[in-house]
């Protein structure tokens, strides 16, 4: 075993099981002293189990860590923060309403006698700001501070132990442009004075502004560690997609902004967007035609769906319905003017699970006709019966609930809850997602079909392989923001990912 | 702690005829019923003339009617309480909105001129009022139920002594007074109000679709607003109920010792309410909901009371057993536990 001499964290043969799944399979991982790392992966790439293992959060089945040379196997948060090991999660986890000194400083306030020594606090955490570069009024609530503040303060937190490495997971997910820069300056100090640096973000241009090295994961192995000024774009979202490039020269993209469309537009969004969500765009859905919308994760697939389903309220730009100006402000008002959505996440956004497949595929239908119109029992076991014939939904009958079955016949369950209320857009947002082969490609086949019928769907996919075959536009995201749309011919694998990546290869 | 860790036991695989059960209401009711029938059992046998019932007057008397009677201001509670906990939410307000109701009721029956149907109106009318301040901070402005409702639990007991300048109001009025004292085809009349309560609410929330709503609510918020629920007006429903559920007992409890008491009608009985629907099956986590679980729950608790009553138990040291018994009724309720005492059984057997 090859010891890198300035390695500061060593993880070989790392391997992690949970039941059923192997979420991490022999993972080497090694981070040097004053470089930031990127840990770059698509969902279920086992990046957050890496972490969770490295901060103590989970046991490790097999393989080693090493920091500093020594072998450590933290078994809790404290203990990983305690041998050098601190991370600030993406959800800042401080108290909004203590002073950022408090903050800096809860769990190891200086005291003398049992009471706190508030002017030791307050150097302490000057201090801890000031290592950071910047100064701040320690005093102030935390919550009076912008987010990129309290970012700063997490970190400033971290670091108050004596930190050797430390993790940010995913840090930039709420800040703006400037917010950013004024985090990297700090990282890049933080590297100056030998810290090794571990960042997970979805963000590729984000990762070539600052990372150093990129390890990649898929699927819970490990695909390769890569210096990042060496390391094309196009490489980085092959890697991560587990596509290999072929030798082909790669297709003209960039300004493949689709060919006008000969179908009727149904849905029309005129630079809609969100603040903090996703950057104006303009995108047209006909009648009758499947749009796939391609990107990583992260890039900003749901929140377009959210914003067309009246999750989110759309806060510039305009959306057309059938050529007439359309605003809901609510799904249900949605889903009356013909919308239905099946989200990504099914068991916290989708099922009911303690209700029956009966109820759960009524509800929407149910929601639709309102309270007071019940649909009859006889009614319901009908549309029940033929839904569970026509989606074949393997179950010993429509009382059972809904959590006791497979995933695959959760999700058409969902899609039946949709059918029955006859709508004409269908947004599908990851529908073959953890859900065994056989279903995967009845439900894929449904989608065609349902697109011949006339329904228009809006198909977002990581496959990438579905996307091209399904989709007779492709509309690509990347970094919350449409950075192009695929039409017929133009639509493969690999345009697309050169889309991802930024059109020209770096 | 040891650091052996046990794997837990793989889940037992379920036969086919087992998952194509339905699940019907009454199988609900079996553990629940089940509680109860262990205490009848237990009075059949040591408590002397539990289960005499004599004819009087044309009124039936005896240990049985009067747990149905002073069983029924809980029963109302716990109607509107069922519906309030299907939604994952809890209302502890009803007892403060009981001495509200009670308040109005006794105030304007004094006052001569007013018609019955007014008093009645009224006194029901500002307890619904009551649940739509709660629905309104719970629905509206998202405050959590146990502090939305904490607000009125506190402040109602201060509006129903407003309302009675400070004074215990009595009145003397037989209409009134009929409500928590009369008594219809030798039944009393709370009774009659609790069952018909229960058969109304039962028959609203499955005959019209917000039984379903309120359980998909309950059950997954974030899932039944994506499916076109609306989910602020559900809840705001819900505890509007509860308000109404809570000025009928609120009336119930002042016309049975026909005065209104701010200080003292209905206190505690949110507690008593809440148990009755834990007791009854539907879970504090919010989904599915028993509406006749939850009058069994009520049942249970009153019974309860009686026998330590009947039993001579001395009203200081009353609650422990009390606390014991509802102890093993939730524990039988609980599958976890149901499993774990199983267990070494079937072992045996495979």
């Amino acid at each position: 075993m090859a010891t890198d001499p300035q390695a500061l964290l060593e993880i070989r043969g790392l391997t992690k099981s949970f039941p059923g799944v192997k979420a991490l399979q022999g993972v080497d991982f090694t981070v040097r002293r004053g470089e930031v790392h990127a840990l770059m992966g698509e969902n279920g790439a086992g990046k957050s189990t890496l972490i969770k293992v490295l901060t103590g959060v989970y046991p490790r089945d097999s393989g080693t860590v090493r920091l500093d040379g020594t072998e450590i196997r933290p078994d809790s948060p404290k203990a990983a923060e305690a041998v050098g090991i601190s991370t600030v999660y993406q959800e800042v986890n401080l108290i909004p309403h203590l002073s950022v000194a408090e903050n800096i400083c809860l769990g190891r306030q200086p005291t003398r006698l049992g009471m706190i020594r508030w002017r030791a606090m307050a150097r302490r955490a000057e201090a801890a700001m000031a290592r950071l570069g910047l100064r701040v009024d320690v005093t102030r609530p935390l919550s009076s501070c912008s987010i990129a503040i309290q970012q700063m303060v997490a970190i400033a937190r971290a670091l108050d132990v004596s930190a050797k490495l430390l993790i940010l997971d995913e840090p930039t997910s709420s800040l703006d442009e400037n917010e950013v820069e004024e985090l990297f300056s700090v990282i890049r100090k933080l590297r100056g004075e030998g810290l090794g640096v571990v960042i997970v973000t979805h963000f590729l241009d984000q990762v070539y502004a600052i990372s150093d090295r990129i390890t990649v994961l898929r699927d819970g192995g490990l695909v390769g560690e890569y210096e990042t000024a060496r390391l094309p774009r196009m490489e980085l979202v092959s890697r991560m997609i587990g596509k290999e490039l072929s030798q082909v020269p790669p297709t003209q993209s960039g300004d493949v902004a689709g060919k006008s469309s000969t179908r009727e537009p149904f849905v029309e969004l005129k630079q809609c967007g969100r603040r903090g969500s996703i950057a104006p765009m303009d995108l047209s859905i006909g009648k009758g035609e499947i749009v796939g919308l391609a990107g990583l994760l992260g890039s900003g697939r749901t929140e377009t769906a959210r914003l067309i389903f009246g999750i989110d309220k759309i806060q510039t730009g305009e959306m057309r319905v059938e050529g007439k100006p359309a605003e809901y402000r609510s799904p249900s008002e949605a889903i009356r003017a013909g919308f239905a959505f099946t989200p990504e996440n099914r068991k916290s956004d989708g099922i009911i699970p303690h209700l029956s497949i009966r109820e759960n595929i009524m509800l929407a239908l149910q929601a639709r006709h309102g309270v007071a119109k019940a649909i009859s029992r006889k009614q319901q076991d009908e549309i029940v019966e033929k839904f569970i014939q026509l989606l074949g939904i393997s179950t010993p009958g429509p009382e059972q609930l809904v959590m006791n079955l497979s995933g695959g016949n959760q999700q058409k369950v969902l899609l039946a809850r949709w059918l029955a209320t006859q709508p004409r857009l269908l947004i599908l947002d990851e529908p073959t997602r953890g859900i065994d082969v056989g279903a995967k490609a009845e439900i894929l086949k449904l989608m065609q079909s349902l697109g011949r019928d006339g329904m228009s769907i809006l198909f977002i996919s990581s496959e990438l392989e579905e996307v091209v075959r399904y989709s007779e536009r492709v509309v690509v995201l990347r970094d919350r923001a449409k950075v192009g749309e695929l039409a017929g011919a133009q639509i493969n694998e690999e345009a697309i990912m050169h889309t991802i990546a930024g059109g020209a290869s770096e | 702690m040891n650091s052996v860790v046990t794997a837990p036991a793989p889940a037992p695989i379920k036969s086919e005829r087992f998952q194509k059960r339905e699940i019907r209401w009454w199988s609900s009711l079996l553990w629940p019923m089940a509680g109860l029938g262990l205490l009848l059992l237990f009075n059949l046998i040591f408590t002397q003339g539990f289960f005499h019932i004599e004819i009087r007057d044309g009124h039936l008397y005896g240990v049985l009617i009067d747990i149905l009677n002073h069983g029924s201001e809980v029963m109302l509670l716990s109607l509107g309480m069922t519906v309030v906990i299907a939604t994952a939410g809890v209302d502890l307000s009803v007892g403060a909105v009981m001495a509200i109701a009670g308040a109005v009721a006794a105030q304007l029956i004094n006052r001569a001129g007013v018609p019955f149907p007014v008093v009645i109106g009224a006194s029901l009318g500002l307890a619904v009022v009551a649940g739509c301040w709660n629905g309104l901070l719970v629905a509206a402005f998202d405050v959590q139920p146990i502090v939305a409702t904490l607000i009125l639990m506190v402040a109602g007991r201060g509006v129903a002594q407003l309302i009675t300048g400070g004074q215990i109001i009595t009145f003397n009025d037989a209409r009134l007074s009929f409500i928590g004292n009369g008594s219809v085809l030798g039944l009393p009349f709370p009774v009659w109000l609790s069952f018909g309560m229960l058969g109304l609410t039962a028959l609203v929330t499955r005959k019209t679709a917000i039984g379903l709503f309120i359980e998909s609510v309950g059950d997954n918020q974030t899932a039944s607003t994506y499916s076109g629920v609306r989910a602020g007006r559900i809840k705001f429903l819900v505890y509007a109920f509860a308000g109404l559920c809570s000025g009928l007992a609120g009336l119930v409890a002042c016309s049975n010792i026909k005065c209104a008491d701010a200080n003292h009608a209905g206190l505690f009985l949110e507690l008593d309410a809440i148990l009755a629907v834990v007791i009854g099956g539907t879970s504090l986590m919010g989904g599915r909901f028993y509406l006749a679980g939850a009058i069994v729950g009520a049942l249970f608790i009153q019974t309860l009371t009686t026998t330590m009553y009947m039993q001579n138990v001395s009203a200081d040291i009353a609650p422990v057993p009390k606390a014991l018994a509802v102890l093993i009724v939730c524990l039988l309720q609980s599958p976890v536990f149901r499993r774990k005492v199983m267990a070494p059984f079937r072992r045996k057997r495979a």
